[in-house]
């Protein structure tokens, strides 16, 4: 394995500890009754496109294992292929950070279509491939009943990581120092 | 909030395993339950967890919330299972035992035989992710994940996860409600777009002071050696000893015990309307 | 002369984003067993120090740096960072980003563990170490369990393991209150006195580190050393007003009674300084020609707390029954330790918390049936940290945000939001994105954002934490400048010396208590309200003493008072 830097360890570290509290305490209510829209996959997006392949597929992985946990298993055990899918979809979404520029704050049209088709495509195969497929597989459900869940879980994310993810980009860029013309205060 | 994870300072031989020995059992515990839907099996399965649950002295009530969400779970997923396939049952065990009812929604006995293993294997799984959560002292994760061969760096990537869990669902709290107070607001009144806009205007400031919280603490981690070494030790190691293998071994030879049925039965679903 | 630890020569650093350096010609020897202060106003360049000495320049920020920096005789460039580590010694300003274990042992373990160091020496150390900052009693708490003050001593002992050189202290008391504070000074005196290991401290609060000797107070200014010095001397001068750093007040109040103040007087702290008969005599007839003042009479209640109780869980209350009076146009303190229960009890006033039992009253109106949105039409609520605020990228929008989300219409919104950054000072920068604002600038645009919704309540939590003296001024007169506009103002501090000189009315909180209700002079004078809420007395009240004045009280109202009068010419 490639030799992590410290900076990001630690976070794949605060971005697990994250997605964690917005996938567990941030309820944005879903035009579907008792469903809301998961919101960690916004910030997952961003992670993974500031830190990288790696770190998102770390991020999603702990995250997730760790939102599992907390639950106490209590929705029938840990459901394995959706962490799995959360991890792949961190490290897919962490692709387009190569050709991005976030901490030299670039974030521009093109990179706007950049992030959003690599979050897409990241989404369709994760929510409509890997989870239901290993679903089927460990759990044995009717697949229908799995591809309409992965289906809306990846639409959901799709629309979610649109938003959320483009605007936290946004954010970031515009928040650091652009190249050549650097504040003059480094104290303080 | 202070303990999210649930950990229960207890004594028991379950406490007393490694957080490794419990993280290996887990999985290898998921494992066999994954493979079969053998009922007999499930069935000794989820015995066998209720017996661990006993002995590890955690109390019903002190997890009384978290298994009135499985309760909860367990009906809404057999309700959504019934409403997609109510013949997915039939589909598997190949035979058709009308109970009641008539047209799609016809209740055969194949399908209640389904849902009752999927209730069991649910009834397996809790006590054992519940019992590895109870007992298992967060301290001691990062060091166990360690000890079973994942990278120290992504161990402690685990440890900092569990360090700023409450740090920053704090200040969560705090930001969320200091949006609030200037009008920004995610409930229903507002379209899908504009919610998830407002979500994204509360969630800026916490992710970019998040971002400055990333780089203190590694710099703090840096100045104090973090990454120097191939190894490094852990404050919170603890010793394999003989009950940890042990509970290796019992939890391998469940799985090939699942192995076994799988190739015995010829298929993962043990069928009792063809047999008889 | 013992061996000389640190060393710059004709040093100079220029980080490679920045056209002009940062530091200029730094020379500074530091030797063993000595104890220094580097102070300076903001953007000095003494963090940029302070990175040059623990080694994040340049492993972690990049520049160009000019001279040479010795660590014990040894160029740090020619060193790693981790052998840098074990003879220099960091505890950052920020003590939850420091704190990276689960648990204080963990913690305090951390740097042993990056080293291999195994059984059964690790818990030794580990044990040993604890005691020594006295912390033995709670290793197996987390941070959260812990005070500032507590997790200052994990900090401490978390280097402290490595056994190094040198203690470099990055702003200690930044987060504290003032009499953990105090207890951070001696407890840095006291593990110096033990290790005999030098100790670099990076503060602006003079007065705070000088409870405890210091060996030199080195002044920076514009990335250069001004002067290096024994407190004595530079107490002597009239450098510290030069470069905006806050004198101590007795030396301030003795410069006003127009005393020559020398070297020879020790005048380094009040317990030590020497004043002759005719000082005091002096000292007393300044007070007898500034002692009239008028005393204001209270205007009417705009907030009303009555019997107000609130606790997470049912055994532990963290506000127990609160009553107070929030009077109209007045400028309140809330004082107290941390975890008193100040910021709690703001944070019920506007609805962030719900009480389990008691009353708030807005003028006649009960609270209780306002959302939090609604409440923040009367009443405003500012961060400490502005960064946690900010969400949108340009300054107009950020002000303009409250006002669109309340539907108001555009033209409206334009004439508020620019009626409000003219107000704040903002107006020249409205189309300028904020991330290119200053901290203290942005702090602004925080308070620009409540201001333009119009509330007639503004509470603000530790508005100048971390501000040096020239920008504390700035953000204290800005907020007088609102009080005169008619806006009630409540500022949650430890600041004593802002509660003291911009405050009406000081509430003292103690575990969730009111223990005092009065003015800022009258509490800094009162020993037993000190002493239960953790407060610092002010050496104005020694002063008084040790010139034999009665009415301590009136008389740091005075000086409080002729300050203000001469700060305004």
């Amino acid at each position: 394995m490639k030799k992590f830097s410290v900076k990001t360890i630690v976070a794949i570290g605060i971005g697990a500890a994250l997605f964690f509290v917005l996938g567990r305490f941030v309820a944005i209510p879903s035009p579907i009754p008792n469903t809301n829209i998961s919101s960690q996959y916004g910030l997952l997006a961003f992670m993974a496109a500031v830190f990288g392949p790696l770190a998102g597929f770390l991020i999603g992985l702990i995250g997730h294992a760790l939102i599992d946990f907390s639950w106490g298993g209590s929705f029938g055990g840990i459901w394995w292929s959706w962490v799995i899918a959360s991890a792949v979809c961190g490290l897919i979404m962490g692709l387009a950070s190569k050709k991005l520029d976030l901490s030299g704050g670039r974030f521009n049209g093109k990179d706007i279509v950049r992030f959003n088709v690599t979050q897409i495509i990241a989404n369709i195969i994760c929510w409509g491939g890997i989870a239901p497929a290993l679903d089927v597989l460990i759990y044995h459900e009717p697949t229908e009943k799995l591809v309409a869940q992965g289906l809306m879980a990846g639409i959901g994310n799709i629309v979610t990581t649109a938003i959320i993810g483009t605007l936290l980009c946004l954010a970031y860029a515009k928040s650091r120092p652009q190249k050549g013309s650097l504040e003059e205060e480094k104290d303080a | 909030m202070k303990n999210i994870f649930n950990y229960i300072e207890r004594e028991s031989p379950i406490h007393e395993l490694t957080g490794a020995t419990k993280l290996i059992c887990l999985v290898l515990f998921s494992v066999g339950g994954m493979i079969t839907f053998d009922t007999r099996y499930v069935a000794c399965l989820a015995i066998i967890a209720l017996l661990l649950f006993r002995i590890s002295k955690i109390r019903l009530n002190e997890v009384s919330i978290l298994l009135k969400f499985t309760l909860f779970f367990m009906v809404f997923n057999n309700l959504v299972l019934f409403v997609f396939s109510p013949q997915y049952g039939v589909e598997i065990y190949g035979t058709k035992h009308v109970l009641f009812g008539s047209g799609r929604f016809t209740v055969t006995a194949e399908q209640l035989f389904y849902h009752l293993n999927q209730m069991l294997k649910c009834l397996a799984m809790v006590p054992i992710v519940l019992l590895f959560v109870c007992t298992t002292n967060p301290s001691e994760f990062a060091s166990s994940l360690n000890k079973v061969g994942v990278p120290y760096s992504v161990s402690y990537s685990v440890a900092l996860a569990l360090r700023y869990i409450p740090d920053i669902q704090l200040e969560y709290h705090d930001i969320s409600r200091a949006q609030q107070a200037r009008g920004i607001e995610m409930s229903k009144k507002e379209n899908l777009i504009k919610r998830l806009k407002a979500a994204a205007e509360i969630l800026i400031p916490l992710i970019l002071s998040s971002m400055d919280r990333i780089e203190t603490v590694s710099n703090a981690m840096e100045l104090r050696g973090f990454g120097k070494n191939k190894k490094r030790t852990w404050y919170t190691a603890n010793r394999f000893r003989a009950a940890d293998i042990a509970a290796i071994v019992f939890c391998i030879l469940l799985v090939a015990g699942a192995v076994a049925h799988n190739t015995l039965n010829g298929g993962r679903f043990w069928n009792p309307f063809t047999a008889g | 002369m013992e061996e000389v630890v640190l060393s710059f020569k004709d040093f100079g650093f220029k980080y490679n984003a920045q056209v002009e350096p940062t530091l200029y010609n730094i020379d500074l020897e530091v030797r063993r067993g000595e104890k220094i202060l580097i102070a300076g106003p903001s953007g000095c360049g003494k963090s940029t120090l302070v990175h040059c000495i623990n080694g994040l320049i340049p492993f972690s920020y990049k520049g160009e740096k000019t001279g040479s920096l010795t660590v014990k005789g040894k160029e740090t460039s020619d060193m790693s960072m981790f052998e840098l580590s074990k003879s220099i010694g960091t505890v950052l300003q920020d003590s939850d980003g420091q704190f990276v274990g689960l648990t204080v042992a963990e913690d305090i373990a951390f740097a042993l563990e990056n080293d291999c160091i195994g059984e059964p020496e690790l818990h030794e150390r580990v044990a040993e170490v604890a005691d020594l900052v006295s912390i033995g009693d709670h290793l197996g708490k987390s941070p959260a369990q812990l005070s500032g003050g507590q997790k200052q001593r994990v900090s401490l002992a978390g280097v402290m393991v490595d056994n190094v050189d040198i203690f470099l202290f990055d702003e200690p008391l930044a987060n504290l209150d003032p009499a953990t504070g105090k207890q951070a000074v001696e407890l840095i005196d006291e593990i110096q006195r033990e290790t005999g290991s030098a100790v670099i401290i990076v503060e602006h609060r003079l007065e705070d580190v000088l409870w405890r000797h210091v060996d030199r107070v080195v002044l920076m200014n514009d990335g250069r050393i001004v002067s290096n010095s024994t407190p004595d001397e530079l107490l002597s001068g009239d450098l510290l007003r030069r470069y905006g750093i806050r004198e101590p007040l007795y030396i301030t109040a003795l410069k006003y009674a127009g005393i020559q103040i020398r070297p020879e007087m020790q005048p380094w702290s009040i317990r030590s300084i020497e004043l002759s008969d005719s000082d005091r005599a002096k000292v007393c007839q300044w007070f007898a020609r500034h002692s009239e003042s008028e005393e204001k009479t209270p205007s009417e209640a705009l907030l009303s707390a009555r019997n107000i109780c609130f606790g997470y869980d049912a055994d532990h209350r963290i506000i127990n029954d609160i009553s107070a009076d929030i009077r109209r146009e007045e400028l309140t303190a809330i004082v107290g330790t941390n975890g008193a229960g100040k910021s709690t009890f703001a944070k019920l006033i506007c609805g962030f918390e719900t009480q389990n039992s008691g009353d708030f009253f807005f003028r006649e109106t009960d609270l209780k049936n306002l959302s939090i949105k609604e409440r923040a039409d009367h009443i405003g609520y500012v961060m400490q940290n502005p960064n946690q605020m900010i969400s949108k990228v340009m300054i107009f929008d950020e002000v303009a945000l409250g006002l669109r989300k309340r539907g108001v219409p555009e033209e409206e919104i334009k004439k508020r939001v620019e009626r409000v950054l003219e107000i704040c000072g903002l107006k020249p920068f409205r189309k300028w994105p904020v991330s290119a604002l200053s901290f203290g600038q942005k702090k602004r645009v925080t308070i620009a954002s409540i201001l333009v919704l119009e509330p007639e309540i503004i509470i603000l939590d530790e508005p100048t934490a971390g501000q040096d003296y020239r920008h504390y001024t700035e953000i204290m007169e800005f907020l007088l400048e609102l009080k005169q506009r008619g806006i009630t103002i409540v500022l949650i501090t430890h600041d004593m010396h802002l509660m003291l000189e911009y405050a009406e009315r000081t509430i003292v909180f103690t575990n969730g208590q009111i223990i005092a209700d009065d003015t800022g002079y009258a509490v800094l004078t009162d020993r037993e309200i000190i002493e239960k809420a953790s407060l610092k007395e002010t050496s104005l009240y020694s002063l008084a003493e040790k010139c034999g004045i009665g009415d301590a009280r009136a008389f740091v109202r005075s000086f409080i008072e002729y300050e203000r009068k001469v700060f305004r010419e």
